[in-house]
């Protein structure tokens, strides 16, 4: 996020787009509901009417992959109609012809029929947005799990920059991160395309920086990505992988690929609190110690990095980091580390954005980074005065469809998420008894129709399929999902939903597309 | 805003206009009763414990709804405030279950709080007691109207805070009932429209709201509270972790919490059951002919490390990866980024960021 939590309390206009706030992000929600009571606006744009739909002033029901046609007419229309912040597009970005020629053709009217929304609720919603004080864009993975994830962020940046709605309280763009610490392990550098705190692998300077702290020559070499690792499994080229408290076996895109990939290393091995459906696969599995058996930090959404405090003895007698600071010993780097303190602070030492951190201070209080030094109070939000790359760039993006729309032997669009009762794979959650009870079986939400047509009726089983594989699962007959749609979580591994989903991958990302594929459904006699 | 001198308690203190008495109270650290007040919510100056005696004043004002004028003299302990304190506390108890010995709250309620400071024993009014039967239907909370004092502010939090509006005064008079709508049980979900976030526990002065599975395992006095930050999704809510004799019994909230303050959703306060599952991994385990055989922690390590040695030796860094966890904490992501950097020789590593 840009903006910090505590500031959306202060926003006028939110225009929330592919997030189901209230479900993911309930605390965030809470602050979306201050904004309201102080009289924001609220527009949001997603194919489901879900609760924070339903709040809202307006609700655009996407087409499925419908994001930069809406995000490219609104820019059309604050553009033709001179509402763009004239000042911020001189002083504080570029390309800016780039973007006019490149929305030029999204008029309203074009594009109404792609998106699903008259074309004089789009130019409202434009209008609304630009003349707005403080304006904020919140998204989730409605945005980024298309094939086009990285084109739908630059779109949502487009409009911010073109606007002047960012690098103010209150106002910018704010992705909301769906895992407790997936901000930290972006941060800390598992990634394979730069070193701790973003230092891309490529630049010369970062691979000498980094060979000399660590004794080890770097390489400039951009690393494989998860599912590249899952190919290159597949292909014999990758032997060995180590896997610390993930689930691909239900949390990744078309699971048979993966099993068939994960079978084919030489050596795998997990390391996590259950024998998972990943574990299972594994030559060895180490067990891992949960939250509460450790201390640490995690950093959020929003850049804030709070203290984890170790609240009961690990289970297995040892912390995750202590277990694989040993393998490190043992491949020859021996540790140092008496505690996880210590090693965050040889990670803030080559981490610009932590520099400032310690535990000490922690314990004081969270900070926000980037804190670059010890006395520096952390930001609350980004890109005041000046942006990271100085001027802000517009890029022009164009439509393109989803990689598998529906056609007539798989008719309909599936479309994945989350529940409010359950995280992740559910490994966690589906322990947890008051959670289980509340929701102990998933079901797949269907337009009533749809159901109509097909003879399905609440409760009823589905047979459903795509071109990858095939589930089956309860109907729950909803309007909360359009005619042509059905939508169900990730979260029960009987009913994976990913032995459909298609793992057609954003170029740039590598971010598979779960929000669309094409299914059938038939009912289970 | 100007400024506004006053003295409570024969002490000057200098305050904004529009300062409540009792915030006042509060900052120069004077401890006033109260059961409806709370700062987060609307003030609907109901309960009336935290009367206050001022000069000049002919009956006892609400602290909590008394804005501060220049020059006003309060006494927050006079004997007629006292008196009056008495008397509330006696018209609460002569409505309430004397069950405070099983009662989970024990130890943390401010009704007892009161009583006890007060020197209430027992209440003097006999007279019916309500009979509600308690509230099992959900499955995280345990409602016993019974001991209600009808503070309200489970009704208040529900409906400014969590915007769902679940709870609501039904009946009138002794009757009087904080209930969802058309009395359904609260874990009637399709009807109540509860999400069990917990914020009306968390709120609930006495024991009619509790945690359902926090009953019977502790009193507070023997619990150790850890605050730290919820494991599941990206907002970073902290809470403290309720743990007696080495296990995590429960989770309550931890006002000191900077993103979420008392506020958490329903996996953070009810989702910790699986720390202490059964079927946790306490072993390591190594396949041998397709079944885990359990071993030592120096015999799994050892031959990870010899099997991650070998691979590396005869085909290269770029054979090895690392798939790290958004679950785990910047620590061990930052380990896993040497493991896979310093000790595998390659930047094959990644996480589930884009799932």
């Amino acid at each position: 996020m840009t903006n910090s939590i505590n500031e959306i309390k202060n926003c006028d206009f939110l225009f929330v787009i592919g997030s189901n706030t209230t479900e993911t992000h309930p605390i965030i929600s809470l602050e979306m509901r201050k904004a309201l009571g102080n009289g924001a606006t609220l527009v949001v744009a997603d194919p489901r009417k879900t609760e924070i739909a339903e709040l809202a002033n307006v609700h655009v029901a996407l087409k499925p992959g419908a994001n930069i046609p809406l995000l490219n007419t609104m820019c059309n229309v604050i553009i033709a109609e001179g509402l763009y912040d004239k000042e911020f597009v001189a002083n504080r970005t570029e390309g800016f012809e780039e973007l006019r020629l490149g929305v030029a053709n999204f008029t309203p009217e074009n594009y109404a029929g792609i998106i699903g929304a008259p074309a004089e609720t789009i130019r409202e919603i434009a209008r609304g947005f630009a003349k707005a004080k403080n304006a904020a864009i919140f998204y989730t993975m409605g945005i980024t799990q298309h094939t086009t994830g990285t084109h739908n962020v630059l779109a949502v940046a487009n409009l911010s920059m073109l606007t002047g709605q960012i690098g103010k309280p209150s106002s910018g763009v704010n992705p909301l991160r769906g895992q407790n610490n997936v901000q930290g392990a972006c941060d800390m550098g598992a990634l394979p395309n730069v070193f701790p705190g973003y230092q891309a692998v490529t630049d010369p300077a970062n691979v000498e920086k980094f060979s000399k702290t660590w004794g080890m020559q770097q390489s400039s070499k951009v690393g494989l990505t998860v599912g590249e690792m899952m190919d290159a499994a597949h292909n014999g080229e990758l032997k060995a992988l180590y896997i610390l408290g993930e689930n691909p076996m239900l949390s990744d895109p078309d699971i048979t690929h993966v099993e068939h990939a994960l079978e084919k290393l030489e050596f795998l091995v997990v390391q996590d609190l259950f024998l998972t459906e990943t574990a299972m696969l594994a030559d060895v599995v180490l067990p891992g110690a949960s939250f509460a058996e450790k201390d640490g930090t995690f950093s959020n959404t929003e850049r804030r990095v709070q203290r984890v405090r170790k609240a009961v003895e690990p289970v297995a007698g040892k912390a995750d980091w202590e277990v694989i600071a040993e393998i490190l010993t043992g491949m020859g780097f021996p540790h140092k580390y008496c505690s996880a303190s210590d090693v965050f602070d040889e990670m803030a030492k080559v981490t610009p954005q932590y520099a400032g951190m310690s535990f000490a201070r922690l314990d004081e209080g969270s900070l926000q980074w980037p804190c670059p030094t010890p006395d520096h109070a952390g930001t609350k939000y980004l890109h005041q005065g000046k942006f990271s790359r100085g001027l802000g760039k517009f890029s022009a993006v164009d439509f393109e469809p989803p990689a598998e729309l529906p056609d007539a032997e798989y008719p309909f669009v599936l479309n994945t998420g989350r529940r409010l009762y359950h995280y992740h794979t559910g490994t966690m959650t589906r322990r947890a008894r008051g959670l289980s009870i509340i929701y102990g079986e998933e079901s797949i939400e269907i337009n009533p129709a749809d159901a109509c047509k097909l003879g399905v009726c609440e409760g009823d089983q589905l047979k459903v399929s795509s071109r990858r594989g095939s589930i089956t699962i309860k109907a729950n007959v909803t309007d909360r999902v359009p005619q042509g749609m059905v939508f169900t979580s990730f979260h029960f591994a009987e009913a994976a939903v990913n032995f459909l989903t298609n793992s057609a991958c954003d170029p740039i990302a590598k971010i598979p597309e779960l929000k669309v594929c094409a299914v059938k459904i038939e009912k289970v006699s | 805003m100007a400024d506004i001198t006053l003295q409570i308690n024969g002490q000057k203190v200098t305050v904004p206009a529009g300062t409540t008495v009792l915030e006042a109270a509060v900052q120069m650290g004077i401890d006033i009763p109260t059961f409806c007040h709370d700062p987060e919510l609307s003030k609907p100056g109901a309960c009336r414990i935290c009367v206050v005696e001022i000069k000049g004043l002919r009956n006892l004002p609400p602290s909590c709804v008394t804005t501060v004028t220049e020059g006003m003299e309060v006494e927050t302990e006079s004997e007629a405030v006292v008196n009056a304190r008495r008397t509330i506390i006696d018209l609460l108890l002569a409505n309430h279950p004397q069950d405070c010995m099983t009662c989970q709250k024990f130890g943390d309620c401010k009704l007892a709080d009161y009583a006890y400071r007060y020197g209430v024993r027992t209440t003097t009014f006999i007279g019916d007691k309500t009979d509600f039967p308690p509230d099992e239907s959900s499955a995280v909370l345990s409602r016993d109207m019974n001991k209600c004092i009808l503070c309200g502010k489970c009704v208040r939090v529900c409906a400014e805070i969590v915007g769902r509006n679940v709870y609501d005064f039904t009946s009138r008079g002794f009757t009087t009932k904080v209930a969802p709508a058309l009395d359904v049980g609260l874990g009637e979900l399709d009807e109540s429209h509860c999400v069990s976030c917990g914020s009306c526990v968390a709120v609930c002065p006495v024991g009619a709201i509790v945690e359902k599975n926090m009953k019977g395992k502790a009193r507070p006095w023997e619990v150790k509270k850890v605050k730290t930050t919820c494991p599941y999704c990206g907002c970073g809510c902290n809470f403290d972790l309720n743990v007696k004799d080495g296990k995590v019994i429960g989770v309550t909230s931890n006002p000191t919490a900077e993103v979420n303050g008392r506020h958490l959703c329903v996996k953070g306060r009810f989702g910790y059951d699986f720390i202490h599952s059964s079927d946790r991994l306490t072993r390591p385990l190594i396949k041998k002919d397709d079944d885990f055989i359990e071993v030592s922690w120096e015999e799994a390590l050892r031959y990870v490390v010899s099997r991650l040695k070998d691979i590396k030796e005869k085909n290269g860094s770029e054979a090895m990866g690392v798939l790290s966890s958004a679950r785990c904490t910047n620590e061990e992501n930052y380990l896993m980024n040497k493991m896979a950097r310093v000790a595998f020789g390659t930047n094959n590593i990644d996480h589930c960021a884009r799932l």
